[in-house]
């Protein structure tokens, strides 16, 4: 046994995969407890979920633009996809299947495949282009996305199912109901998501993110990230694994968008537009490109920070935005990080001559 | 008729989107950024001429030059304090940050003149023409839309072509080591061209807000999004191939609202957008470049 854990301890993959998981778990575990003892306040009950779904989401997005070297502006696309796709399919099933983790569970695969098979013919056009112009085509679907979702509408009632792409056009016999609306969106929805059944996402996304960077396709999508002319010259299939990561990227930021969806009482189309995508993605930069656990600490931070800040009203988005230009240049800047190095060696410096005269004294 | 009514409209209004691609394409170009804090220059733009027709009670064209004036220096301040010092690292912290000047001055544009949307009146006084009995139906806008950018496009070929300052933008943009060692001040360069694209976002503020007269701080930030789509159309780098996708998309987009369908003028619009770097990748005009190894 010892010589086991002796063994995966050693493996630096290992190990800081399991630091990530063991974070994970014992962050669940001390909300789970709060939340028991009563001491969370309402708010913060509710950015529980949330924070659960944009960790995913940021892990999802980490995959494509730390591993796998693909800038995505798009990726708030998937997220609608997956929470509509989810919205309706448990609306569907809520008769016939009337245990409630169960239809969530149905609903994120079910969300998580449509935006996979999206991602998948998204990818055969977008995964031709490289660089700057992957990402504008990324935009683009994402507010294609965006548009025809805020243009849907589906209707449920005796007869069944109804669909169409203009105002008015679902008739619905008595006691039917509207489960999307246009551009009201989707509204009256039963909310199934939990906190724990956040906490499962999470700890599927990683298995799935971890496992897939430290296998043979993760070294071939890191290889293509790296050089792709170099890549492709070992025989690489580079579309193929860019492809691969696309798609998974895409399945999972689904699953997200159905935890979000089912978490409110009503979602607009709106929602899922270029800000979301640019926010998920500011998370995925500031938490350190390919570091999973980054993304994880900075999705959590960076969304209940501008919550938190509620009480300071219109300066916040500017703190936030400050915060954010700041830390860019303090992380980034060669200039920048120079002077905090002078200055710290500068400290020090003034530190270590103090005891020394403190030294003398004596 | 109606056709050609259409036919200006839409070249009207993507002769707006020109201006502002213009912006975009030229600090592309020369920085290789996507500096999406341009479509927030354009509401600050639009702001100061507000405030300076309204409340000091200048006439257009002086809000225009003050417009200009501030979205100039605001330009140049943005330049040097947050993506000069970013300037030869990874360009996705370079975008994080643009992305990071846009929130601030949305927010800042929040704080000071507030959330509520303002009228914008018009900059132009005079009085529609119709022509063909009627039938077609010119507004004032559209002729000083088309008048102004028809003068920014020869004005700024002209400069690129012919001055000193223009011929060191080109030379930085195709290889910013070898201007260097020709003796160009890069940085100068640079901060000349994102002078240059505020100044002309403040117009485009100017004439979109004289077009569509609600103002709000969140008003730039959707025209932004689709200049920007107009720069790629027409090949991101390349001026004229702005001009073209400016006014091309300003065509796509009233055409297809009037005939195709309102709601889904958006996808459409975007779904050119694809359709075109599909076929042309690097753009209408761009340039495809050979990668070396």
């Amino acid at each position: 046994m010892k010589k086991i854990w002796n063994k995966l301890w050693n493996n630096k993959n290992t190990r800081t995969n399991l630091i990530t998981y063991l974070v994970v778990i014992v962050a669940y575990a001390i909300m789970q407890t709060l939340y028991s003892m009563g001491i969370l306040s309402s708010a913060m009950k509710g950015y529980m979920v949330p924070v659960c779904a944009y960790i995913s989401l940021a892990v999802s997005l980490n995959l494509l633009v730390g591993i796998c070297g693909e800038l995505s502006l798009g990726h708030a696309g998937f997220m609608g996809i997956g929470a509509f796709t989810g919205i309706v399919v448990a609306a569907l099933l809520e008769t016939s299947i009337p245990n409630e983790i169960l239809r969530l569970t149905v609903a994120m695969f079910a969300g998580g495949t449509m935006a996979g098979v999206f991602g998948f013919f998204i990818g055969i056009p977008a995964l031709r282009l490289r660089g700057d112009y992957l990402a504008i085509v990324t935009l683009a679907f994402g507010e294609i996305l965006k548009n025809i979702f805020g243009n849907l509408y589906i209707g449920l009632d005796a007869e069944g199912f109804h669909m169409a792409a203009s105002a008015g056009k679902v008739q619905l016999l008595e006691g039917g109901k509207m489960i999307l609306d246009g551009p009201v969106g989707a509204t009256g929805i039963n909310r199934l998501s939990t906190f724990p059944m956040g906490f499962v996402l999470i700890l599927f996304t990683l298995f799935v993110v971890l496992n897939l960077i430290n296998s043979k396709e993760g070294r071939a999508i890191k290889a293509v990230r790296d050089n792709r002319i170099a890549a492709e010259s070992v025989g690489i299939n580079v579309t193929a694994f860019r492809m691969k990561a696309f798609v998974v990227s895409a399945f999972l930021a689904g699953m997200a968008g159905v935890l979000f969806g089912l978490n409110m009482s009503s979602v607009a189309a709106s929602k899922f537009n270029f800000n979301t995508s640019i926010n998920i993605l500011v998370f995925v930069v500031l938490g350190g490109m390919g570091n999973i656990l980054g993304s994880i600490i900075s999705a959590t931070v960076l969304y209940i920070l501008p919550e938190a800040m509620r009480g300071l009203d219109d300066l916040r988005m500017i703190l936030y935005a400050v915060v954010l230009i700041i830390v860019m240049l303090c992380t980034w800047s060669p200039s920048v990080k120079n002077v905090m190095q002078r200055i710290s060696a500068a400290i020090r410096d003034k530190v270590s001559r103090n005891k020394k005269e403190a030294g003398t004294n004596e | 008729m109606q056709i050609l009514q259409y036919l200006i409209n839409g070249i009207s209004i993507g002769a707006v989107y020109a201006i502002i691609a213009l912006g975009y394409t030229m600090v592309y170009g020369i920085a290789k950024m996507l500096n999406f804090a341009h479509g927030d220059v354009i509401m600050v733009g639009a702001y100061i001429s507000f405030c300076v027709t309204n409340y000091l009670g200048l006439p257009a064209i002086v809000s225009i030059l003050a417009a200009m004036i501030v979205c100039t220096v605001l330009g140049i301040i943005i330049e040097a304090l947050a993506y000069k010092p970013l300037r030869g690292t990874s360009s996705l912290a370079v975008l994080i940050t643009a992305i990071g000047v846009s929130y601030f001055l949305q927010n800042a544009a929040q704080l000071i003149w507030g959330s509520a949307p303002k009228n914008f009146t018009s900059i132009v006084t005079f009085k529609p023409f119709s022509l063909a009995g009627g039938e077609l139906v010119i507004t004032g806008e559209v002729i000083i839309t088309i008048v102004i950018s028809v003068l920014i496009m020869v004005g700024l070929t002209l400069f690129t072509g012919k001055t000193r300052m223009g011929k060191a933008m080109r030379a930085v943009s195709e290889d910013r080591d070898a201007a260097q060692l020709m003796g160009i001040n890069v940085n100068q360069t640079i901060s000349m061209t994102f002078a240059i694209g505020s100044a002309l976002a403040a117009v485009a503020g100017v004439l979109l807000c004289s077009t569509v007269p609600t103002l709000m701080p969140t008003t730039g930030s959707m025209p932004g999004i689709r200049a920007f789509t107009a720069a790629v159309i027409g090949g991101i780098g390349s001026i004229p191939g702005a001009m073209l996708g400016g006014i091309l998309l300003g065509v796509i987009e009233t055409f297809s609202k009037k005939y195709i369908s309102t709601e889904f003028s958006d996808a459409i619009v975007f779904a050119v957008l694809i359709l075109i770097l599909l076929v042309k990748p690097a753009g209408l005009l761009g340039k495809q470049v050979q990668e070396k190894v």
